[in-house]
This record gives C-alpha cells, sequence and structure tokens, in this order.
C-alpha cells in the first residue's frame, strides 16, 4: 500500500460530504410559532385549573398538572430543541433516552427509597424526641 | 458607632479581622510557609522574565495537550496539599491516647478530614483524570484537537477556580467540619453557622461547572471526531473508558450541582429541603448525593482501566485478550453503577426488600469487573512481558484493587455493614480501591505517557522507589485500619480511650510516612529525570512499541497533532500501520486550521471565584458586581469573531522535516 492510502487531506474530510441531511434541523417559524402557541395553553390550563378551582379534587387536579407538565416537555423538546429520530445520524435521540433512562431511575429510585424509609421509620414528632430514652 | 459598623458590615459583609486564623500556630507556620514559596516562585518567574511566555504559550491556550498537561499540574499541586492533611491525621490519631488530646483540637481535626477527602476526590483525582483524558483521548482518535478548544479552557480555570475557592478557606475562614459530603443536619445552617460550609459549596459549584463542561466536551469529541476508519469497536479501550467516564460526568454532576443548590437554599435563604423540622428530610439529601457519589467513583476508576489496558497490551506485546468483553465490561459497569447508590446507606432503615435489591446490584458489578482482571491476566499470559514502569503500577495494582474488591462484596452484604457502616473498615476499603485502582493508575499513565508529552522517558530508578514505597507503605497505613474497622473503630475520631489500639494506628502513621517517601520519590523522579532529560530524550515519538495512534506522531506532538488525518483500518491503528509498512508522507502539506488562544477562560473563572467567595462572606454588592461582570465577559466572547488561524503549509512542511532528521539521525 502506498504511503497516502493511510492518510486523507485535512481539506476533504470525508464526513463532511456524506452526511447530507443529518445535521440538527433549525425550525422553521411556522414551527417556531406552533410551539410557543401550544406551550402557552399548557401553561394556561394548570393556571386556570388551580387558580379558577376548577376541579373538587384536589388530587385529581395534581395528577393533570404533573401531566401537563410532561407534555409541555415533550413540546420544548420537538419544537424548540428540534429533537427527532435523524437529527445527528439519531445522536441527539439516543441521549435523550438515555437521559430519561437515568431521570426515571433516578426519580423512581428516590421514591421508592424514601416510601420505605417513611413506612419504616416512624416520623417523629418534636414532642415524641423530646421524650426519647 | 452603629453607623460605622453597619457601612463595615455592607462592604466586608461577615468578613473580619476574626475571620484570619492568626492565633493557631499550626496554620500560621502553614502560611508563612506557602507564602515564602509561593512569592519565591513569582520571583523567580518574574526574574526570567516567563509571566508573557506563561499566559500566551500556556495560560491562555486552548491546545488540548497543553490543558491536559496543566490539569495534570493542578492534581500534583493539590495531591501535596491533601496528602499533607493525610499525615497530620495519622500523627494526631497515633498520638492522641491515654487522655492527650493530640495535638490537633476536634474543630481542626475535623476540618482536616473534610478537606482532605475534597480536595482529595475533586482536585486530585479528577483533575488527574481529565487531564489524562484531554491529553491523549484526540491522539488516541486522530483528531487535531477537542470539538470545543475554547470550553476546554475554560472548563480547566473553573476547576482551578473551585481549587482556588478550597485553599483560601485555609488561611481565610475556615473549612466545613462535615465530613466530605456534607451531610445535612449538620451542614445546615443550624449546626454549621459559619462559612466553612459555604466554602465548601461554592468550591464545588464553580469547579462543578468546569467538570461537567469538559465531560460534555469529550463526548462530543470522541462521537464525532474519530478519524476515518474508527468505528466505535476499533476505539481504543483508553477511549472507550473514557467516553463512559465522561457520560457518567454529563449525567450525573448536575445532581450534585442540584442537590447543593437546594442546600445552599437551606442555608442562604432558610428553606427547608434538608432540615429536620417543617417537613425537611435530611436523608433526601444523602440519598440524592449518592446517586451523584456512587457513578463519581466510577468516573474515577474507568479511566484507569483504560490506562491499565493501554499498558498491558503493549507492556506485553500482544492485542489486548478479549476486546470486545472489556467494552460491554465497561458499559455495564456504566449502568450499574446508577442502581447502587443506597448500598452507602443501608443502615438509614429502608427495610429488607430495598437494601436487598441494592446489595445484590452492588455484588453484580464485581462480575463485569472481575472480567476486566482476567483480560488483562490473559492478556499477560504468555505474553513477552517487559516490566517497565508502567507494567509494575499494573501489577501492583492487580494485586492491590483485587483485595479492595473482595473487601467491597463483603460490604454489599446489607447485614454485614451494618456491623461495618462508618468504621475504618471502609475507610480501608474506599482507600484500598482508589489508590490501589485509581492512583496506581494514574502513575502508570503519567509514566507511560510521559514521553508522548515530554520527548523524553522518566527516571526509573527513581520511580522504582516510588512505587515500591507507595505499595508497600499502602499495605503498612491501611491494612490496620481493616483490623481497626472489624473491632469497631469508627471513622472521624480524633482521640481515643482504648490504649489497645494505639499500636496499629503507629503501624498505618508508619505506613503513610512511607507513602510520603513514595511520593518523595516520585517528585524526585521528576526533577532527575529533568535534569538528565538528554540522556532520556526519546526521539522516535513511540517509545514503547506502542499500538494506538498516539505513539505515530513525533513526541511531543506538532500542535496540529497529525500533519495528515490518519485512516484507521483495525483496532491498535498504529501497531497495524507499523505491519502493514506505513511510511510517513513527506510532502504534500496543506495549510492547518487551527482554533485561536483567548484568555476569556482564565479572566471567567477569575470573577467566578470573586463571585463565589462574595457569596461565602456575604458581601453582596461584590456578588452583584461579579456576577454582571461575568454575564458582560461571556456576552462579550460571543463577539469575537477572530477565533481561528491557519498554521502556513510551509511550517507544517518544516516542522515535519524536523521531525524526518530527528528519525534519520536514529539509524
Amino acid at each position: 500500500m502506498s504511503a497516502h492510502s493511510d492518510h486523507e487531506s485535512a481539506f476533504e474530510p470525508h464526513h463532511a460530504h456524506s452526511h447530507h441531511g443529518d445535521a440538527a434541523g433549525h425550525g422553521s417559524f411556522k414551527s417556531y410559532m406552533t410551539g410557543f402557541i401550544l406551550s402557552v395553553i399548557l401553561t394556561a390550563i394548570p393556571f386556570w385549573l388551580v387558580m379558577g378551582g376548577v376541579l373538587d379534587n384536589k388530587l385529581l387536579t395534581a395528577v393533570i398538572v404533573m401531566g401537563i407538565g410532561v407534555v409541555q416537555i415533550v413540546v420544548h423538546v420537538i419544537y424548540f430543541l428540534h429533537m427527532n429520530a435523524r437529527s445527528e445520524g439519531g445522536w441527539t435521540l439516543m441521549a435523550l433516552i438515555f437521559t430519561i433512562v437515568i431521570v426515571g431511575i433516578a426519580l423512581a429510585g428516590s421514591l421508592w427509597v424514601m416510601h420505605h424509609l417513611n413506612t419504616n421509620m416512624m416520623p417523629m414528632t418534636h414532642e415524641m424526641m423530646k421524650n426519647m430514652p | 458607632m452603629f453607623g460605622d459598623t453597619s457601612l463595615t458590615q455592607f462592604i466586608f459583609g461577615r468578613l473580619t479581622w476574626e475571620a484570619i486564623p492568626y492565633h493557631e500556630p499550626i496554620l500560621v507556620v502553614t502560611f508563612a510557609v506557602v507564602a515564602v514559596v509561593g512569592l519565591a516562585i513569582l520571583a523567580l518567574i518574574t526574574k526570567y522574565k516567563l509571566w508573557g511566555y506563561l499566559w500566551h504559550e500556556w495560560f491562555t491556550s486552548v491546545d488540548h495537550k497543553k490543558i491536559g498537561i496543566m490539569y495534570i499540574i493542578l492534581a500534583i499541586i493539590m495531591l501535596l496539599r491533601g496528602f499533607a492533611d493525610a499525615l497530620m491525621m495519622r500523627l494526631q490519631q497515633a498520638i492522641a491516647f491515654n487522655g492527650s488530646e493530640g495535638y490537633l483540637n476536634p474543630h481542626h481535626y475535623d476540618q482536616i478530614f473534610t478537606a482532605h477527602g475534597v480536595i482529595m476526590i475533586f482536585f486530585v483525582a479528577m483533575p488527574f483524570v481529565t487531564g489524562f483524558m484531554n491529553y491523549v483521548v484526540p491522539l488516541q482518535i486522530g483528531a487535531r484537537d477537542v470539538s470545543f478548544p475554547f470550553l476546554n479552557n475554560f472548563s480547566f480555570w473553573m476547576t482551578v477556580g473551585g481549587a482556588v475557592i478550597i485553599m483560601m478557606s485555609l488561611f481565610v475562614g475556615e473549612f466545613a467540619r462535615t465530613g466530605w459530603l456534607a451531610y445535612p443536619p449538620l451542614s445546615g445552617a443550624d449546626y454549621s453557622p459559619g462559612v466553612g460550609v459555604d466554602y465548601y459549596i461554592w468550591g464545588l459549584q464553580v469547579a462543578g461547572v468546569g467538570t461537567t463542561l469538559s465531560g460534555i466536551n469529550l463526548i462530543a469529541t470522541i462521537v464525532k471526531m474519530r478519524a476515518p476508519g474508527m468505528t466505535f469497536m476499533k476505539m481504543p479501550v483508553f477511549t472507550w473508558t473514557s467516553l463512559c467516564t465522561n457520560i457518567l460526568i454529563v449525567a450525573t454532576f448536575p445532581i450534585l450541582t442540584a442537590t447543593l443548590a437546594l442546600l445552599s437554599l437551606d442555608r442562604y435563604v432558610g428553606m427547608n429541603f434538608f432540615t429536620n423540622d417543617l417537613g425537611g428530610n435530611p436523608m433526601m439529601y444523602i440519598n440524592l448525593i449518592w446517586i451523584w457519589g456512587h457513578p463519581e467513583v466510577y468516573i474515577l476508576i474507568l479511566p484507569a482501566f483504560g490506562i491499565f489496558s493501554e499498558v498491558v497490551a503493549t507492556f506485553c506485546g500482544k492485542r489486548l485478550f478479549g476486546y470486545t468483553s472489556m467494552v460491554y465490561a465497561t458499559c455495564v459497569i456504566m449502568i450499574l453503577s446508577y442502581i447502587v447508590w443506597l448500598h452507602h446507606f443501608f443502615t438509614m432503615g429502608s427495610g429488607a426488600s430495598v437494601n436487598a435489591f441494592f446489595g445484590i446490584t452492588t455484588m453484580i458489578i464485581s462480575i463485569p469487573t472481575g472480567a476486566k482482571m482476567f483480560n488483562w491476566l490473559f492478556t499477560m499470559y504468555r505474553g513477552r512481558i517487559r516490566y517497565e514502569l508502567p507494567m509494575l503500577w499494573t501489577i501492583g495494582f492487580m494485586v492491590t484493587f483485587v483485595i479492595g474488591g473482595m473487601t467491597g462484596v463483603m460490604l454489599a452484604i446489607p447485614p454485614a455493614d451494618f456491623v461495618l457502616h462508618n468504621s475504618l473498615f471502609l475507610i480501608a476499603h474506599f482507600h484500598n480501591v482508589i489508590i490501589g485502582g485509581v492512583l496506581f493508575g494514574l502513575m502508570a499513565g503519567l509514566v507511560y505517557w510521559w514521553p508522548k508529552a515530554f520527548g523524553y522517558k522518566l527516571d526509573p530508578f527513581w520511580g522504582k522507589m516510588s512505587f515500591w514505597f507507595w505499595q508497600i507503605g499502602f499495605f503498612f497505613a491501611f491494612m490496620p485500619l481493616y483490623v481497626l474497622g472489624l473491632m469497631g473503630v469508627t471513622r472521624r475520631v480524633s482521640q481515643f480511650e482504648d490504649p489497645s489500639l494505639q499500636t496499629w494506628f503507629i503501624i498505618a502513621a508508619f505506613g503513610a510516612v512511607l507513602i510520603a517517601i513514595g511520593i518523595a520519590s516520585f517528585i524526585m523522579q521528576l526533577i532527575v529525570s529533568f535534569l538528565r532529560r538528554e540522556e532520556l530524550r526519546e526521539t522516535s515519538g513511540d517509545a514503547w512499541d506502542g499500538r494506538t495512534l498516539e505513539w505515530s506522531t513525533s513526541s511531543p506532538p506538532p500542535d496540529y497533532n497529525f500533519a495528515f488525518t490518519p485512516i484507521v483500518h483495525d483496532h491498535d491503528g498504529w501497531y497495524d500501520m507499523k505491519n502493514r509498512g506505513y511510511e510517513r508522507p513527506l510532502e504534500g502539506f496543506k495549510p492547518i486550521h487551527m482554533p485561536k488562544n483567548t484568555g476569556t477562560g482564565i479572566i471567567l473563572a477569575g470573577i467566578s471565584v470573586v463571585l463565589a467567595f462574595a457569596l461565602i462572606w456575604y458581601i453582596w454588592w461584590l456578588a452583584a458586581v461579579s456576577f454582571i461582570a461575568l454575564l458582560t465577559v461571556a456576552i462579550g466572547h460571543t463577539f469575537n469573531y477572530q477565533r481561528d488561524f491557519f498554521i502556513p503549509a510551509e511550517t507544517v512542511a518544516a516542522t515535519e522535516d524536523a521531525r524526518s532528521k530527528l528519525l534519520a539521525e536514529r539509524t
């Protein structure tokens, strides 16, 4: 093999040409507006639910607010961070999945651990602490 | 009177003359020594007119090689500070018996063990590891620099900034007295009202910015800038472990940042996340900090595993046994390290099912780690082993680390942990894996890549002295702690009642002295090698008959690393090229596009230190000013469009010709 087969010129990096369409998208005016309006709506609903006292059930309200929060995250990720399966050759999507897994582990794990702690270690009031042997 | 006080308070916050510890003789002497040595160094730099050189060639450099070297210099300096703390603790514990208070009062002793832990993890191990990743990864993947060279410089200076904040606490105010993870409620405003914990928080927050950004930078570099032909399964193992480490950094350091931010909210504005009352829960802090803390230990050990893999393959003259299994073991460790954190607090009271889950996941981690150990053993099997220094450190590691691993599995058994939790057994265990694993790996890496970075090998005699003193000193220093731990002695105690324990502590102190000789030999090795550099000169660029791409360039590599981007056909790319009769291209050079140096990184980090100092001492006007300055400089930097330049083809040709001449002289 000739010497130059082990090299390529710095000015003809092969990946510059072969990856058309892989770069992260930049979005259009329309997509930004869609994202903006969706986020405004998704922000307004929780405020309305809480301030207007629309539902009698507090737990249900909390669950709905959290759910809308999750939808809000999805909207941001798609319209503002331009997440899709193609950008950067799939790397951004992979990073997102990894993030979700890690956050899931951290949240679920913490809840599980703290729940067990709460059950096993009886919560103490100041009175009880004072009267401890 | 009143007017004066409030004006002083406005200007200086809670900083008063009382904060300067002139009544502590130990600190005064330390300060005197530091001041004299510091002034001497400054005078020397001024005398030899090196300021311009340092500023233009090093401080503002965006070259990954120089930044890597600076990281390692920072780590070595901080190692001396952290080790001084260790020696003081060993001495204190060896003499504080039979009613003697020792020479350190508990107030001071508690600061020392906290500082020792914080410094050794955050400002020795982390910069050391990051330094190696910075220096070696771009060379191993055939790149000219990292993805974001300016960010790299900024990350480095933020790490330095964190170190400066921690060091400042030695002479202005005090450091935390809480242990290296600052558990609340002890670290809360009620029980630690002073500035100690604030120094801790802001030191780590500033350094944490640097660590996270450098993690992002290196991931981008490894994913996007590999030489053509280098698929993931052809990457050198060190690059693989660096990738996994940086993923861990990016995924976990935000948790540390958030947890410390919550703690600062508790301390600064009276919130109650981690207090005992008003719905706060200190155990939540412990839970969160270990979700970061456990991956952190793998952040440190994985690159060390990578170094051992490179060293074993090179010095046995063989392809690494089980490359694929090595890669998978690394990835499995990376994932598993996220689901073991509770083993740090089995005794918290979360019950049998939780403890069993985390105990089992912890034990499972020993399987991929064990697989790695066998891979190294089988690489050695029937290899032509050259017992040079890096190989010595590697074998020392294999012997030492396995012991630490086994005591780790013991601690992973929840019932056993109830006995051993917070005992010296635990201290012995994690020093066993961190010294025997991380530190030995870093030492092996330093000797291995030194000729690449500076063009001469390190002196073997002093290197062997250092190795043997470290190795033997380690066993003397920490085996007694295993014994003491099994007898129930707890950690972080400054005085003892039971005189029968003293012998063990004296043995441990003796071990620490041996390690001190090891460190002195290491410094001696650097000095002697520098003085004998002409004898030890290594001109081929391939000092150890290496296998990976970093050995294909000159030593030290030119600014642009590779005149032409290499093309990789096999893993162990350079070994493959040598086998196929590779010849260096001697003509056809083109101008090379490079990033320009910039002082913005050091300026931003400097302002961050001022901001942190203002926040620690409640000097609110200074905090506001420095925060605005920080934003201004950062935004101003985005308007700097002159960020790149070209190295002319003639310069490249001249550099390469000089190398050809050197190579010709060899034969």
